[in-house]
């Protein structure tokens, strides 16, 4: 079978050989000059570039408008709204210059394509245009500089200290959310402290744990028009905490805490009757490759009325849980893992 | 001017005790282990043609899966039963896919194939030197490569697969084989064949520099090089510079993973084990990568840049628009594109300042390229144009640096990254900017410098049929890839299942995949073309697009040493098209302007 499709194939190359030896010899037979056949040449292709951008620059239109809808789902955190706004600016300002080189470009083509009778224009140097041509594009991007580093800065700047502290912890395959509780503080974590009741290595001792909440199914809550102070860490390769509908995205990089402050603005409940979709729910998706089952990798978020998110958290996990099982069990393994480290 | 003249006979004259033992050359020195830059010019393009149909190849798998997730198709259990059992392409190996593509198209096909095609080919031939400064490293550098590409391909089929954390191979991933299977033996032979990989690329760019410096004829001085050549040498120096970092890299990478340092690892716990790695940083290794990485673009762009400038002014009839604003444009360009590599970088938890210091000098890179941009476009403007099928790639090549290059600005500002980073968007943008501009300008260049390479004519009509499937299969692929990423598909996801908001976005997956497949059949037929071509072709004449330019000076027949006599002697610059009080269209640089009295604009005289 497989020896048939192989002597398919090369017979099929072997055909096609030959009649492009045909094509050839038939081509140099009719006689046609060099001349007329690069005439026609040049007619097809110049009409055909027209036809190509006129279609292409429809069809885009076309699907931007059809698949306007799915493109930037309505933001749900406060800096989300301004930097779709700002995205929308910057898409007005490419836009624009992507349909005016595009439809110039490809016009030129079509109108200058070759006619013996004429000669190219001799043409190679104007400074005043070639200023112009610099100043423009200056102008342009010193305004989306100057727009968009205002929104960078307010965006990473915020006053940190009044947000909800929270840490999302991300591993092969998963996260973990933890809730700092009422002191708003985080305890120390150390990822030799790591075991399977310990998913996050917690540090008992440390007073700041006492009243951490730890997320235990696939399911994490924020509660709504409250700003959140976001940890993001990782016990094994780099991951990257992305909540589209939030517009938040930082990464969860092993050895190191990276942080992210944003307000989400939309209860779950009030984006169904945005979305008119009753099944609507957010995501946190992992967006960093980090293994095999990476694109599986995801959590349900649910943004709650502040009483609600209250009621929910009490159903969830203190993260001294699994102090207690360790220290029942504590001689054997534990000693095993000190001497280990020692 | 008679001391000259002698030095110029004696030259000649060995040159031709030279040539004499030319014909006693064996198979093996003018095939294998060639000097000859136009020898080895051909080496690079078809090594780099095998492994450009290698990666295209897994990107059809990968484009059926992410079509129809989970579906089985026949053919792939047929073609490739190991990575797809039953049809179905596995997981692991779909990441192996993903990273292989990446790594050959960036590095084998546009780095390897294009400079070294096409610097060794027109860097001698059009400054007027006999060959490069060091044929014997010249050789070397492709024989590197070639080891580089042998051990690359080897490393797709290894026990584990190939290397699977993406191209940019981020530590922990890519260090910690109990990560993810590829990070075992396939990476292992990553990092040796890139190690290699980049000993050729520095062979190489020595020589280029060196050739562009010290061996250009008489009378050809910097500003009369064509616009290639600067390209050229623009991007040679960028790779001897940046290059060394990613070999570094790459090396405290294999330190991390067999000798147990920490440069990169730190506080890890995996496969149910803290790990004794402590005080590295995941995050030193994107610097050093991305420091390589982002002048890498350029590395692919700006020979393809500098291919598509020539191409488009021969064909246009027309000098270029502003040669100087055009070398001006590449040496900016190649100076930014050292400080601009943080805005890969803006969501990991870098400082917001110098998250801000990033944003400003990457989007500084705009205007040097819109400055190019409008350089093109004046060119064309009352232009006498062929649409030679080298034209309308590098027409297409201008249309995609505006597309893909008008996104980047957007991607650029860091506000903006932060909800289309690492999703379909940036996947669209570079390889339209980058992927498809790029290898434009290769298509561009090898069906302008074919008849130079080969002495025969490619055929044109499977050219232009070539042309058009390739353009509606980027554009159709890669535009609609802008609103997956817009909807917030993230990139390198096996299946885009995973959350039921993408279920609408189907319909786009399957045009993409069958663009893809339109694609992939216009290849078939270059391939084909090419082939056919390079046995079958009509014979070349001396100069057949009328050009200016030194090669085509150069007899049709490959001579070692480029020319019989004394090398050509040269008087202006090459971009004399069409003008006014001319009798051709054309005048060659090796024209004097005492044989062109009609023409001569005041203050042109030798």
């Amino acid at each position: 079978m497989n020896l048939l499709i192989i002597l398919t194939i090369i017979l099929g190359i072997f055909v096609l050989v030959r009649l492009m030896n045909i094509m050839q010899l038939t081509a140099q037979l009719s006689g046609e000059s060099e001349e007329a056949e690069m005439k026609r040449d040049n007619k097809i292709n110049a009409v055909l570039m027209m036809g190509f951008m006129i279609v292409g620059l429809v069809l885009i239109v076309y699907m931007t408008i059809r698949y306007s809808e799915y493109m930037l789902p309505q933001p749900a955190s406060e800096h989300g709204v301004e930097t779709d706004r700002l995205l929308w600016w910057n898409f007005g300002v490419i836009g624009l210059v992507f349909f005016i080189t595009q439809i110039v470009l490809f016009y030129f083509g079509y109108k200058y394509r070759y006619d013996k009778s004429r000669r190219a224009f001799f043409y190679h140097e104007n400074h005043k245009l070639e200023i112009w041509w610099t100043v423009i594009p200056t102008i342009v991007l010193a305004a989306l500089i100057v727009t968009g580093l205002a929104s960078w800065n307010k965006i990473t700047q915020s006053n940190h200290k009044d947000g909800m502290k929270i840490q999302v912890y991300g591993f092969q395959f998963n996260f973990i959310t933890r809730y700092a509780g009422k002191d708003n503080k985080l305890g120390k974590s150390n990822y030799k402290l790591i075991s399977d009741t310990n998913p996050l290595g917690i540090d008992y001792t440390d007073p700041a744990s006492k009243d951490d909440i730890m997320t235990t199914g696939k399911e994490m809550r924020l509660p709504v028009g409250i700003p959140i102070d976001m940890d993001c860490n990782s016990r094994d390769v780099i991951h990257s905490v992305w909540f589209p509908h939030l517009r938040t995205q930082m990464n969860a990089v092993p050895g190191m805490t990276t942080n992210f402050y944003f307000k989400p603005t939309i209860t779950t409940t009030e984006m169904r009757k945005i979305t008119k979709n009753e099944k609507f729910d957010y995501i946190l998706l992992c967006n960093k490759v980090c293994g095999v089952a990476h694109y599986t990798m995801n959590m349900k978020l649910v943004v709650d009325t502040p009483d609600d998110f209250r009621t929910w958290l009490k159903t969830q996990q203190s993260v001294m849980a699994g102090a207690e099982q360790t220290q029942t069990a504590d001689s054997a393994p534990n000693s095993n893992s000190n001497s280990k480290e020692l | 001017m008679e001391v000259k003249h002698t030095a110029h006979a004696e030259h000649a004259e060995k040159h031709e005790v030279h040539e004499h033992h030319e014909h006693h050359e064996t198979f093996w020195t003018k095939y294998v282990f060639s000097q000859d830059h136009k020898m080895i010019c051909k080496q690079f393009l078809i090594t780099a043609i095998f492994m450009a149909y290698v990666a295209m190849f897994m990107s059809m798998v990968f484009r059926l899966q992410l079509a129809n997730p989970g579906k089985p198709y026949p053919i792939l259990e047929k073609l490739i039963p190991h990575f797809a059992p039953g049809g179905i392409l596995d997981p692991s190996a779909y990441l192996a896919f993903v990273t292989i593509h990446g790594t050959i198209m960036v590095f084998f096909v546009l780095t390897g194939g294009l400079s070294g095609t096409f610097s060794n080919l027109l860097i001698p031939l059009q400054v007027g030197a006999r060959d490069m400064a060091s044929g014997f490293l010249n050789m070397l550098s492709y024989w590197f490569f070639f080891a580089s590409s042998a051990v690359m391909f080897a490393s797709i089929f290894v026990e584990g697969g190939a290397a699977s954390g993406g191209w940019t191979i981020y530590p922990p991933l890519s260090a910690l084989p109990q990560a993810i299977p590829g990070s075992g033996m396939g990476m292992t032979l990553w990092l040796v064949s890139m190690a290699l990989f980049i000993i050729s690329a520095l062979l190489g760019g020595i020589n280029y520099i060196t050739t562009v410096i010290n061996l250009r004829t008489k009378g050809m001085s910097m500003t009369r090089l064509p616009l290639t050549i600067w390209a050229f040498l623009i991007t040679a120096t960028l790779g001897v510079l940046s290059f060394p970092v990613l070999f570094a890299a790459a090396l405290l990478l294999i330190f991390d993973r067999s000798f147990g340092t920490s440069f990169f690892l730190s506080d890890i716990f995996i496969g149910g084990e803290p790990l004794a790695h402590s005080g590295g940083s995941p995050i030193l290794f994107q610097h050093l990568f991305w420091f390589l990485g982002h002048p890498e673009v350029y590395i692919v762009l700006l020979p393809a840049l500098g291919l598509a400038s020539e191409v488009i002014s021969v064909n246009s009839r027309k000098p270029i628009f502003g040669y100087k604003a055009m070398i001006g444009s590449m040496l900016i360009i190649a100076f930014l594109s050292f400080v601009v590599w943080g805005h890969h970088m803006f969501i990991t938890g870098m400082n917001p300042f110098l998250g801000s210091v990033f944003v400003f000098t990457t989007l500084l890179v705009a205007i040097p390229s819109a400055v190019k941009v409008f350089n093109y476009i004046a060119t064309l403007w009352r232009a006498n144009i062929q649409f030679t099928p080298q034209m309308l790639f590098a027409i297409g090549l201008v249309s995609f640096f505006i597309s893909g290059g008008l996104t980047g600005i957007i991607l650029g500002d860091s506000a903006l990254d932060i909800n289309i980073h690492d999703n379909y968007f940036v996947v669209a943008h570079f390889h339209i900017v980058m992927g498809a501009s790029a290898i434009f300008g290769m298509f561009a260049g090898v069906y302008h410098w074919f008849p130079r390479m080969f002495g025969r004519m490619i055929n044109k009509k499977l050219g232009y049929i070539h042309f058009w499937f390739t353009i509606l299969a980027v554009y159709g692929v890669f535009f609609p890839m802008h609103f997956l990423g817009l909807a917030g598909v993230p990139r390198r996801y096996y299946a885009n299942t995973a959350y039921e908001g993408f279920d609408a976005l189907i319909n786009i997956n399957h045009l993409v995949t069958i663009m893809a497949i339109i694609g992939g059949i216009g290849q078939l037929i270059f391939a084909f073309n090419f082939f056919y071509s390079i046995f079958k072709g009509k014979r070349s004449p001396q100069n057949p697009w009328d050009s200016n330019t030194l090669e085509w000076t150069s007899p049709v027949k490959h001579l070692h040493g480029n020319w019989a006599g004394p090398t050509p002697t040269v008087y202006r610059w090459p971009y004399d098209y069409s003008k006014p009080g001319a009798e051709d269209d054309f005048i060659m640089q090796t024209v004097p302007f005492s044989q062109t009295k009609s023409s001569n604009l005041p203050g042109e005289e030798d």
